[in-house]
């Protein structure tokens, strides 16, 4: 079956498509609604904003997470902020310039249609957000206040102090909370979906594992929404929740949805660096201080001497000196392998020379030790306890990390994948962000996708299936799936071998860094594409999960979680093996300048590469759907 | 490092549990506490032995996922940090560290160190929110707030929800963490309109689960991110001229 790759995006000017569209979009009349069940999987802030809009608008909703409560999920751990166009700071924005930013930053490698809509609604959450009681930073004259982020010279990022994520988090789950009070939504907590059943083309509902008892059973529903986040964790250390990982839209992947530009990975430039072998996760450093904080190496290789010790002139201040416009504020692809190549050519700092430091010490004497705490406080905080350094007194260490997938499941205009039926939205889809996400620009992404166009667009795909009900769980389609999720659980549990999932589950995420990492070659893929099979049968046969499946078994929830990533890290290989450009968070050393920078190939790789599954050991099939840019001309993209 | 962890193990809420004792050689005074759960569970595993269950999630002290006592302190003993942000660096070489569950009624023990803590998520549905649909918002500059009532707004905000409030408090009360909710919505003009009613509905289903507060204040001591009991003494206002409001409304 040839997948047919329409992003239904709406005729018309740019400016008028998402209007005309929601006129154009069939409506439920309100009585209907209470007739259609909907399932939102993962409560972050996609989800629960999505479940929120949908149970206020009428309908029967199911929530699911794996957390023991919504507000666990891992948005609450984003810092800096999150756009929009509000231009409150008179500094020129618009619409149309967080727009242009946007598919600049993403190195023209999204659609412009769905960018511009995001631009548009940006506002709208924040008048939304404001109502709900999110407490963004204001002035004195009680006014909302701005800052900047990468890639942007305007401010338009609010927030709140490092806790953004965090309290818009609260007020999307509260929201949520309102509607389980009013009956609308219900909720299920420690509940993980292993499975999506697909009946005469269409999303039926989903098979899960209760994480406490180990029951699998299904949930049959008129629309399934995937809402489950990114998966940086394929590399195992990462910024991401421990936790974290791409199971749902896996499964999805494998019942026949498209998965778009799986190599499209944002690598953090502002990350504390490993200090040790047996550390499980990085810690991401808000790029909010790049706002005030001076990224620089010592000039001379192997310098031993303390950051206080070397002079201003045999410091290299590498992003302002390569980047005299945007400075500090580069993107973050742009910074990532600028620090790089300073660390490959030795000139790192700390004790195990895998990092550069950021340094407050200017702008403390420019505003004041105060002024600094007011805004990073909690960041220089969180630094301090984890490393042991006051960046008050020294600079601090940083060095890049996996932190967000642009890569998910292909969605169209409504957000919907190539299943019938089956949403996505929020990090867990590949709309918008191109070959790298702006800063700040994954919260309102996700409230986007949840709040206002999820909860419209869904309503066009029910209202013809009004006479046309899903069958009841009891149904076969829904019971051989859980026959199938039952025996790869038992599978897990009686492998029997020797190693843990944890050693399998580092070896992997090493051999990721190493090869489909920052930057990738021809033969490094190659060689990871023979490696990753080896190390997949190695998990196969000499796995070792304890316990049992009927209590909470959490080696056994991590161990589905690896067999799920060792799928995709072979497809994200091979989307990085076969797109023979570098573009925005995609580097293949093969395609650079002399200087060092990406050199995009818009003739042949202007597309969203969506590949279609076809079996555990066949090759997935390209389906590309091509990119036009009538608003935005694609150029060299250019900070210095 | 050297560390002697006394754990707390018990398979489930229905089996009793037992403290059982590990050593733990070779350690890194850098790694956080639950890294050295991460080494004890591999060493485990290795062993035979079911590894220790235990909440924890983001590892940066935000998601509120985790939450042990340590030596008889909730989250350990550095101040106004989650257990998750705890590094052995705080612990001297061959230090016997005790571990347990939170001990409360109102968070039942699911296996070792994992708790129950959906009590919470009651008391946010009941009354935790502004009741705002999406969609029906004014813009967003049209109500100026003023700064100290948004720093006030979001100091209490800053709640993890992790538990350690009622796991340090001897009534096992949790009004730190209901007023925290209500200091944050009730301070800012959103949340006037539902303010009685709000208060009102969380603390009746607050009792349902938690003990009284007798302003011990150990819950201030514990709270990883620092909320102050200024937050209960605004429970305990909002909720005195909430009832007398309903009682003057009600004609009582």
């Amino acid at each position: 079956m040839a997948l047919h790759l329409d992003s239904k995006v709406p005729l018309g000017p740019i400016q008028e498509k998402w209007d005309k569209h929601r006129f154009s979009v069939q409506l439920v009349n309100p009585t209907n609604k209470r007739r259609f069940r909907i399932i939102v999987v993962g409560t972050g802030l996609a989800g629960a904003a999505a479940a929120a809009s949908l149970g206020e608008l009428g309908y029967r909703v199911q929530a699911f997470t794996f957390h023991d409560s919504p507000r666990r999920a891992h948005s609450v751990a984003a810092q800096g902020g999150i756009n929009a166009a509000k231009n409150y700071r008179n500094d020129g924005d618009s619409v149309f310039r967080l727009f242009y930013d946007t598919i600049k930053g993403g190195d023209f490698r999204a659609r412009e249609a769905n960018v511009y809509r995001l631009a548009q609604l940006s506002n709208q959450i924040i008048d939304h957000c404001v109502a709900q009681g999110v407490p963004f930073a204001r002035e004195y004259g009680g006014l909302l206040d701005n800052r900047s982020f990468g890639g942007a010279q305007v401010a338009r990022t609010f927030y709140a102090r490092g806790q953004t994520g965090q309290q818009l988090l609260l007020g999307a789950y509260q929201a949520m909370a309102r509607q389980i009070q009013a009956g609308t939504v219900e909720l299920r907590t420690r509940t993980e979906m292993l499975d999506l059943v697909v009946h005469e083309g269409r999303a039926v509902g989903i098979v899960v594992r209760d994480l406490l008892n180990g029951d699998i059973r299904s949930y049959a529903a008129d629309a399934v929404v995937l809402a489950t986040g990114g998966y940086s964790n394929v590399f195992f250390l990462s910024t991401n929740a421990k936790a974290s990982n791409a199971t749902a839209i896996w499964r999805a992947h494998r019942r026949g949805a498209a998965f778009a530009n799986p190599c499209f990975t944002q690598i953090h430039p502002t990350c504390i660096p490993q200090s040790y072998d047996s550390q499980s996760k990085l810690t991401l450093m808000s790029e909010s201080l790049r706002n005030d904080g001076r990224i620089w190496v010592p000039v001379a290789a192997e310098d031993p001497r303390p950051p206080e010790a070397i002079p201003e002139a045999e410091r290299d201040y590498l992003l302002e000196r390569r980047y005299p416009t945007f400075g500090n504020l580069v993107p973050r692809d742009v910074a990532s392998r600028a620090v790089k190549a300073v660390v490959d050519v030795q000139k790192g700092v700390g004790p195990l020379r895998n990092g550069v430091y950021l340094d407050l010490e200017e702008s403390i004497g420019r505003l004041g030790a105060d002024a600094i705490q007011e805004r990073y406080g909690n960041l220089i905080d969180m630094y301090s306890r984890i490393t042991g350094e006051d960046p008050y007194r020294t600079p601090m260490r940083i060095y890049p990390a996996p932190h967000y997938t642009m890569g998910g499941l292909w969605v169209d205009y409504d957000l919907m994948t190539t299943i019938p039926g089956l949403f996505c939205i929020g990090e867990a889809n590949f709309s918008d962000h191109g070959a790298n996400r702006m800063g700040a620009s994954a919260l309102m992404q996700g409230l986007a996708d949840g709040y206002f166009i999820l909860p419209v667009t869904i309503g066009g795909y029910l209202a013809p299936h009004l006479a046309n009900p899903v069958p009841p769980r009891a149904h076969g389609a829904f019971v051989q799936v859980e026959a199938e999720v039952l025996d790869r659980s038992q599978q897990l549990l009686a492998t029997r071998g020797s190693r843990s999932v944890d050693w399998f589950h580092r070896q992997l995420g090493k051999l990721m860094w190493d090869q489909c990492g920052m930057a990738r070659s021809r033969t490094g893929l190659e060689q990871a594409a023979s490696q990753i099979p080896a190390l997949q049968a190695e998990f196969a046969k000499d796995l070792r999960v304890l316990g049992d499946h009927d209590s909470m078994n959490q080696s056994l929830e991590r161990a589905g979680r690896v067999a799920d990533f060792f799928e995709l890290a072979r497809l994200m290989c091979a989307d990085a093996l076969h797109r023979e450009e570098s573009c925005g968070g995609h580097f293949r050393v093969e395609h650079q300048t002399a200087e060092g920078e990406a050199v995009r190939d818009d003739t042949r790789f202007a597309y969203v590469a969506a590949w279609e599954y076809s079996g555990p050991d066949t090759p997935a099939i390209l389906r590309p759907e091509a990119l036009s840019f009538e608003h935005v001309k694609p150029a060299v993209r250019s900070y210095s | 490092m050297k560390l002697t962890l006394q754990i707390w193990r018990q398979p489930n809420s229905r089996t009793r549990g037992a403290f059982v004792t590990y050593q733990l050689e070779d350690l890194s005074q850098h790694m956080s506490f639950l890294e050295a759960l991460d080494v004890l569970n591999e060493r485990l595993l290795g062993q035979g032995e079911e590894p220790v269950a235990f909440d924890h999630d983001c590892r940066e002290g935000i998601c509120g996922s985790c939450g042990v006592m340590i030596n008889g302190q909730p989250h350990g003993p550095e101040p106004a940090t989650a257990t998750c942000q705890v590094h052995l660096r705080s612990f001297a070489d061959g230090d016997l560290v005790v571990v347990e569950p939170w001990r409360a009624a109102g968070f039942p023990i699911i296996k070792d160190l994992s708790v129950d803590r959906s009590a919470f998520d009651r008391i946010i549905e009941a009354g935790g929110f502004v009741s705002v649909p999406t969609g029906s918002a004014p813009e967003a500059n049209l109500v100026p707030i003023p700064k100290p009532a948004a720093e006030t707004a979001m100091d209490a905000a800053a709640c993890i929800g992790c538990g350690a409030c009622v796991a340090a408090c001897p009534n096992r009360a949790a009004q730190l963490f209901v007023g925290a909710k209500l200091t944050h919505l009730n301070s800012l003009p959103q949340g006037k309109p539902e303010q009685a009613t709000r208060v009102l509905a969380m603390v009746e289903e607050m009792e349902r689960f938690f003990g009284s507060c007798t302003n011990y204040a150990e819950c201030e001591a514990a709270c990883p991110k620092g909320i102050s009991i200024d937050v209960i003494a605004r429970l305990n206002r909002d909720y005195i001229s909430a009832k007398l409001g309903a009682s003057a409304l009600s004609g009582k």
